[in-house]
């Protein structure tokens, strides 16, 4: 009745812009910041990924360097997602400004900036549809191993996606080896439970909250650059990202801030995204509506569970949203 | 090493906090194989100077020499690079984290991270001076002595020979602080420089070689500790003569006021806090009640004053003429209404009672605004009560309109207990009032505690300092784990009774 096959994969490429913001979240989360900025942040990612691809194609003309082709979008998407990350430090960590209002103005900020600056390109290619299409650049960015469509329905699963698809898994992986089992992990998570302690302990507050969030922001953009280059095959609309930044910071909670947890549950709220697509519901849409609900009623219900466990290890960062300062009575 | 020079010396340092100065040309020396106790009335900067030679802060003006050399101490980790480890009073813990991994954080060590071999030399430091600890025990798990002893082990981990420990004893049972000063007699005798900061002077005569005492933020002079004795040395601290009684005047006519019958509570996550609690507080008679911290008391005082549920149970509040009135069930307002007031210092003492970014006026009007009948509310009584508060306790503050937030700790209390024994209750529910208090504000609330109990007042006094409640009370409840263990006369009750009491229902020492 329901043919998995070709939905595990469709959840899957729905899955890994939400894994990149969810795994750059969970760092940022660990420093005790808490960045609601990254909805825009990963706009600029995007955006920022866009513009590189345009640039570079321009002035190519028709033939493409293949590694070109993929460095310079991704340098130009991980420069814009870096900044937007360090304007956040400088405005929470060393202007100490309160860490919700300016991640909510900076995803303002970053959606305008993508709207804008896409806006811009649109009308310079002059083109009729309000997009604008990189389909060679995206052709680099979307290749999977060329054997993968004769292995059926293994390759189907698991060999059909672009490398940005393996390194978001990894990038995950790796996350969560660094926060449980080396001396920075420690020092990171340290940080970001308790910074008075860790500062009496010789931890550099500053620098561990700075690299966090600029990293984390770098790993949300890419996030915003697979949307762009691969999911969407190359073409930026205004607005098409959607509200799955909100969805990445949802994802941070349900998984309880275990990065390697979210590849999984990452793939279950991509599911969870799409399967309006898959039920059958005839000429009733707005059943549909409601199938579309599932993820954000899946959040809340796990928020209200994981409120009610009451496990130290599953709660937030306890400075988590906290400017700190040394000499503070 | 030559024995003369000082592990550390102090010369003229001088701190300020947005132009009030905590500390002002302080000049003290610090000897290996020596316990210094510093002492100082609250806010007189002991723990500000202190925190300059643990990189905490940073001295605005003089200079600090390590086995003679100058060195800069600008942050913890220089701190720790010259052999210097504090305890704070608040515990630098994180409490998800095991006992191995808070040793260990912030070490630079060579090589990925080990924790086995982190836990080994744990259990090492352990065996060498006789402490217990479980390296994979998360701290959040663990008791108060527990924790301590994690601090203790995480700055010897560090290679400190010099330690400071900020009020360790503070929420100690007498059993676990004996063991504590044998630790550090052993430490003693092995060639560290040790600095105990406390408030309690039988602590001091017990432990200490030598005495430091600060005032306002001055050096005032050191003596050897066996050349002086508590009353010398408070006066050293107050800057003239005071007296160091407790006064127990007889308990006149008393009658019963608050009958407990059966009490249970369970806190909110299903945890049993009270179980079977009974008995009476009187009027005219301070009712102490004994415990270690955490195992019932604020369940106990927040179960009379409304703001904790009930399971099982009654409260009955006793009028004078004999009848009675069920206070569960009531809320909390009307409960006040009746004359009971409840003073609960807690651990971090902004936490009830007291609004941080208020000013003192202010604070006070939060038990008066609902009087009068006018729309606008009278703030010149609260006025009036605040500057009277900052007078007889002496509180040290720029002005009325301070932010509470922004004065050291004792202060901050001061107003809290002034403004509940202002309210004349006829019941006085008190915990922990001189929390971290120095001993002359200390004194003063007994005395003010007295005062109402002399004018018939129910006191119910929950203290952490056994000589004191020996002293004051005129019964003494001891709980145990939620359980009352036992009822004691204040005057015939010793210290050891208690301390076995608090630890085992009955107290009865368990064989092994």
């Amino acid at each position: 009745m329901f043919d998995l096959v070709s939905f595990i994969p469709r959840a899957v490429v729905q899955s890994i812009p939400l894994l990149y913001g969810a795994t750059g979240e969970t760092l940022t989360e660990k420093s005790g910041n808490l960045n609601l900025g990254i909805p825009g942040i990963m706009y600029v990612g995007g955006i920022s990924g866009v513009i590189g691809a345009f640039l570079y194609e321009q002035a190519a003309g028709g033939s493409l360097n293949p590694v070109l082709a993929v460095a310079i979008p991704t340098l130009a998407c991980l420069l814009g997602s870096a900044l937007m990350g360090l304007l956040y430090c400088f405005l929470t960590v060393t202007l100490r400004a309160n860490q919700n209002v300016t991640g909510l103005a900076m995803t303002t900020f970053g959606v305008g900036f993508g709207n804008f600056f896409g806006g811009s390109l649109i009308k310079l290619t002059g083109s009729e549809v309000p997009s604008i299409a990189l389909s060679a650049t995206s052709g680099y960015f979307s290749a999977s191993l060329p054997f993968a469509e004769d292995l059926g329905w293994f390759g189907k699963i698991f060999l059909s996606y672009g490398f940005l698809a393996y390194t978001a898994i990894a990038l995950a992986l790796i996350s969560s080896y660094v926060l449980r089992h080396t001396r920075t992990g420690l020092h990171l998570r340290a940080v970001g439970e308790n910074p008075a302690t860790a500062d009496a302990a010789g931890i550099n507050i500053g620098r561990y909250k700075y690299v966090a969030t600029v990293t984390g922001s770098m790993i949300a953009g890419l996030g915003g650059l697979y949307y762009v280059m691969d999911y969407a095959c190359g073409v930026w609309s205004n607005d098409a990202f959607g509200d799955r930044g909100w969805l990445a910071i949802a994802l941070v909670i349900f998984t309880t801030w275990r990065p390697n947890v979210g590849i999984l549950s990452s793939m279950l709220f991509g599911g969870l995204y799409i399967l309006y697509l898959f039920v059958p519901t005839g000429m009733n849409l707005s059943v549909k509506e409601l199938y579309k609900m599932l993820p954000y009623v899946v959040t809340i219900v796990v928020l209200v569970i994981s409120s009610m466990r009451n496990k130290r290890e599953n709660q937030p960062p306890e400075s988590l949203g906290l400017a700190y300062f040394r000499e503070d009575r | 090493m030559d024995k003369n020079t000082p592990a550390v010396s102090l010369q003229n340092i001088s701190k300020s906090f947005g132009g009030v100065p905590a500390n002002e040309h302080v000049s003290l020396d610090i000897y290996r194989g020596e316990i210094l106790a510093l002492l100082g009335e609250n806010g007189s900067g002991k723990t500000t100077l202190m925190n300059m030679l643990s990189g905490i802060y940073f001295p605005d003006e003089g200079q600090i020499l390590i086995d003679g050399e100058p060195v800069v101490i600008s942050s913890p980790k220089d701190a720790f690079r010259y052999g210097i480890g504090m305890i704070h009073q608040h515990f630098k813990l994180v409490d998800v984290l095991t006992a191995a991994e808070n040793i260990v954080l912030g070490l630079k060590e060579k090589g990925r991270l080990n924790m086995e071999q982190v836990a080994g030399r744990v259990k090492e430091i352990c065996e060498q001076y006789g402490f217990e600890v479980d390296p994979n025990q998360k701290i959040y798990d663990m008791s108060v002595s527990q924790k301590q002893t994690v601090e203790i082990v995480k700055v010897l981990y560090r290679g400190a020979d010099i330690l400071i420990l900020d009020e360790p004893t503070a929420v100690l049972t007498p059993q676990e602080t004996e063991k504590l000063f044998a630790v550090l007699r052993n430490m003693r005798s092995s060639g560290k420089a040790i600095v105990i900061i406390t408030h309690k002077m039988h602590e001091v005569e017990a432990l200490s070689d030598r005495v430091a005492v600060l005032n306002r933020g001055r050096f005032v002079g050191d003596v050897m500790t066996r050349d002086t004795n508590a009353q010398e040395m408070t006066n050293m601290m107050v800057g003239h003569p005071v007296t160091l009684n407790i006064q127990r005047p007889e308990p006149k006519d008393p009658k019963p006021r608050i009958e407990v019958e059966g009490l249970t509570v369970r806190s909110e996550d299903g945890v049993l806090k009270l179980e079977d609690v009974s008995f009476t507080a009187r009027s005219g008679e301070i009712l102490g009640i004994a415990g270690i911290s955490g195992c019932g008391q604020k369940e106990l005082l927040e179960a009379i004053a409304g703001l904790q549920k009930v399971e099982k149970g009654s409260i009955r509040f006793v009028e004078d003429d004999g009848s009675r009135d069920e206070l569960i069930g009531k809320d909390p307002m009307e409960i006040t209404s009746m004359g009971v007031a409840l003073s609960f210092v807690p651990e971090d003492r902004l936490g009830m009672g007291l609004v941080g970014d208020m000013d003192l006026t202010d604070n006070m009007m939060l038990r008066s605004f609902r009087e009068g009948h006018s729309v606008f509310t009278d703030r010149n009584g609260p006025r009036k009560l605040a500057a009277q508060v900052v007078k007889e306790l002496g509180v040290i503050t720029p002005g009325l309109t301070t932010p509470v937030r922004r004065l050291s700790g004792g202060n901050v209390q001061k107003i809290l207990v002034g403004r509940e024994i202002a309210s004349a209750p006829t019941v006085l529910l008190t915990a922990y009032a001189v929390r971290g208090l120095d001993i002359n504000s200390s004194y003063t609330i007994y005395e003010l505690i007295n005062k109402q109990k002399q004018a018939g007042v129910a006191v119910v006094y929950v203290g952490e300092d056994l000589d004191v409640l020996l002293q004051l009370c005129d019964r003494i409840v001891v709980l145990c784990g939620g359980k009352v263990s036992g009822i004691l006369d204040g005057k015939t009750a010793t210290k050891n009774q208690i301390g076995l009491m608090m630890t085992t229902v009955g107290g009865t020492r368990e064989h092994e």
